[in-house]
């Protein structure tokens, strides 16, 4: 389909273009900037006045989960899900059912995901066989199946010495590890941020020391076997503190901060609201600050959804029996420009850190709008005022603490590969 | 979000009675009040008032008690309730039942009242907000966040004993960490006023940020114990001697065990508190469990009386709370005299 998209803010920070500006869009790709190329003949013409027009969205974390827990979503709702909210690419952790740990997963997957084309699906394969920590999956063969990196998710691996050769591993194949640095003696049975709140409300607390221990072991493992890595979803200010300086040291290391660790805090949870029940748990307000603080400096490059689609069930429990996680695709966008209301972050920044930037960790030839790249597009109304509910959610979980609240920023058209596969009616 | 406090109904009455935290000092004045005027109905021929007749409570157990659930049977009874007592052994929710199905259960059963205790935080809570709006919720124990009656029989107690509460300083003794019942006392006290609310425990029974409830932190009995009107002592689980919080019974009695002797660090006149059961020769010594400071069996009496107050307070809320005082009074007289 031919596409013109006419009069938007065109905000591409991989090609460091902001200006007002057209769009054309042949054979799926990007074909030219400002002037039509030769011969153009729009299939569509979007007036975009007044809009952003961006990449497409790339969430470098959110779950489908499927196969194996339809009941709380499918590859079907959650990429319709993702391209109401702007993503055109998003990474699934390996921890579905089956886990991605041998190839054949990867392509069921990305069978369906063609099938559903909602938006582009990468994935990351299983570290270990099972999840389990004990023995290394067949990576080399994950990668060929498309894995664009290698991860043990939650399963922390506590034994150093396997964590340690698996960075051998992983680094030998040239890949990137992505790591969910939380020591699972200190996480314990805990289910909030240990602090004030954990404390009035009697809930097992987690300490910062459960996430600043895991990253500084596995910085020092880090610097030992030269893997690339990336950490996931730090909620801590010491923890991306030592990110940085860690980058500093020249150590090949990413991170990214789930967008509710930007908004949220353990105060949240006020009288036990299971939808503030996430993993790694809110943190402090001090924390929420030097979250924010470093992914304004630029030690943290990337911001995701941490998409976790529920069932209802799943948050109807006494606070410590609920499973952690938060549908939050359809809202990273808006929450994300808040950043740019509250923080120095700049609305060109702000859409680096979801989209070149998380391409960048990935890998992957997205996030950008050159010409002759994947036409991926965002379109959406910065001034555009909605309010969080459930019907406005397409993702089967409507599990978000975010319900109620009053958001700017509206996504109106997602085109992926050049076709529009999301308009606001 | 769900910010209101939703133990209050909209003419702030006492809908549910879930944790002492949000209450304010009159709301808990009032059921100390009311609970004065049922402590002596225990002492009379016919032990019943006909406040609660003809409504039906659930005594859900999650956990294993005696006490409070004997106490709380007996408060409904003494109301003229109608109690259904139901023990849940972990092993029947695994079978599948969740928490919620169970109570739509209860609900269509006509039950007006559940009394929850249950091994999670925040339980009560739970079921407050899934309940039907003419069911009342109680909280007996709810993991380690609130035990709410527990506490206000030992306000009780406490104002039985010393009058009231704005000169007191009160210790509280042991896992303040794990203890649903510590929680409660200190949101008490401090609501009710007193001068100084301390715990003493060491480190590792002791929550993060403790000091944000109001309280002094002490890890040495002498220096905590000083000048002190209430010691409350809390129960040490077993489980806390084997992990790394504590190296041995033996050694956290020789620490933090209540003797004659470290009583002696506490005023002259100071009463001994533990809301049980007692593991005598772990936190406490059988002398001073005994002995003439120790008001512990007084605690048990109030519990009937404080739970007869809540359970009027929280279902009996169609009635103005001054004709359950009336209704109270009549039915013993002497009530008020008794009490001093």
């Amino acid at each position: 389909m031919n596409i013109q998209i006419k009069n938007g803010r065109l905000i591409d920070p991989a090609n460091a273009v902001d200006e007002v500006t057209d769009l054309y869009i042949q054979d799926n790709k990007v074909a030219a900037l400002a002037r039509a190329p030769a011969g153009f003949q729009a299939d569509l013409v979007i007036d975009a006045e007044n809009s952003i027009v961006c990449p497409g969205l790339v969430d470098i974390r959110a779950r489908l989960r499927e196969p194996g827990h339809e009941h709380k979503g499918t590859i079907e709702s959650e990429t319709q899900a993702a391209a109401h909210g702007g993503v055109t690419t998003l990474c699934t952790p390996p921890d579905t059912d089956p886990i991605i740990d041998t190839p054949a997963v990867v392509d069921l997957i990305q069978h369906r995901v063609l099938k559903a084309g909602k938006c582009n699906v990468v994935n990351l394969g299983a570290l270990t066989v099972g999840l389990e920590g004990h023995q290394l999956s067949e990576i080399a063969r994950l990668k060929q199946a498309g894995c664009v990196g290698i991860t043990n998710s939650y399963n922390y691996i506590s034994d150093a010495k396997v964590m340690r050769l698996a960075m051998e591993y992983v680094a030998s194949l040239d890949m990137t590890l992505f790591l969910h640095a939380q020591d699972q003696s200190l996480v314990a049975q805990g289910c909030a941020h240990e602090g004030e709140i954990s404390t009035r409300l009697g809930l097992e607390g987690i300490s910062e020391s459960a996430e600043t221990i895991a990253v500084s072991r596995d910085l020092i493992l880090i610097e030992q076997t030269g893997v690339r890595a990336h950490f996931c979803q730090l909620s801590t200010a010491n923890a991306v503190k030592m990110i940085a300086r860690a980058q500093h040291d020249g150590l090949p290391v990413t991170a990214d901060v789930a967008i509710h660790h930007l908004h949220l805090t353990d105060m949240d949870i006020g009288y036990f609201n299971s939808q503030c029940h996430v993993s790694p748990p809110l943190r402090s307000r001090r924390d929420l600050e030097g979250l924010r603080s470093s992914v304004c400096n630029g030690a943290v490059t990337t911001i995701c959804s941490d998409h976790q689609p529920h069932d209802v069930d799943a948050k109807l429990a006494p606070f410590a029996q609920t499973e952690p996680g938060i549908s939050s695709i359809e809202t990273l966008l808006p929450l994300s420009l808040r950043l740019v209301e509250e923080t120095g972050l700049s609305l060109s920044g702000l859409i680096a850190k979801l989209s070149c930037e998380p391409a960048k960790v990935l890998g992957i030839d997205a996030g950008t709008l050159g010409v002759g790249s994947q036409a991926d597009v965002c379109i959406f109304d910065p001034e555009s005022y909605w309010t969080v509910s459930e019907q406005n959610f397409q993702s089967q979980g409507k599990n978000s603490p975010f319900i109620g609240w009053e958001l700017k920023g509206r996504v109106t058209h997602t085109i992926l590969g050049g076709e529009l596969v999301y308009q606001l009616n | 979000m769900r910010r209101t406090n939703i133990q209050l109904d909209k003419n702030n009455n006492l809908r549910h009675f879930l944790s002492v935290e949000g209450l304010n000092r009159q709301i808990l004045t009032d059921i100390l009040d009311t609970a004065e005027s049922f402590s002596s109905i225990g002492s009379q021929q016919v032990k019943k008032v006909p406040l609660l007749r003809g409504k039906t409570i659930a005594n859900l157990f999650f956990e294993a008690s005696t006490r409070t659930r004997t106490t709380f049977e007996l408060a409904a009874k003494r109301l003229s309730a109608d109690v259904l007592n139901i023990s849940i052994s972990t092993s029947a929710t695994v079978k599948g039942e969740s928490l919620l199905d169970m109570l739509r259960n209860l609900e269509s059963m006509h039950c007006d009242m559940f009394v929850v205790r249950h091994g999670e935080s925040g339980a009560a809570h739970f079921i407050a907000t899934h309940v039907a709006p003419h069911v009342s919720v109680i909280n007996a124990g709810d993991g380690c966040h609130a035990h709410p009656t527990q506490a206000m029989l030992d306000m009780f107690t406490i104002r039985q004993h010393k009058g009231g509460f704005a000169d007191l300083r009160v210790a509280i003794v042991g896992d303040i960490k794990h203890s649903r019942v510590a929680r409660s006392q200190i949101h008490a006290l401090t609501t009710l006023g007193v001068t100084e609310v301390r715990v003493i425990a060491p480190k590792t029974l002791v929550p993060r940020e403790v000091q944000s409830l109001g309280v002094h932190v002490f890890h040495d009995m002498e220096q905590g114990l000083r000048d002190v009107d209430v010691v409350i002592m809390l129960r040490l689980q077993n489980e806390r001697m084997k992990g790394a919080y504590l190296p041995s019974a033996h050694e956290y009695y020789q620490l933090y065990g209540l003797t004659t002797e470290k009583l002696g660090y506490a005023k002259p006149d100071a009463i001994v508190m533990h809301p049980g059961p007692i593991n005598r020769g772990v936190e406490i010594d059988s002398l001073v469990a005994d002995g003439p400071q120790s008001v512990i069996l007084d605690q048990v009496t109030n519990g009937i009386a404080v739970r007869m107050a809540v359970m009027s307070m929280t279902l009996g809320r169609s009635a103005t709370q001054g004709s359950v005082k009336r209704e109270a009074t009549k039915a013993g007289p002497k009530a008020g005299k008794e009490a001093q």
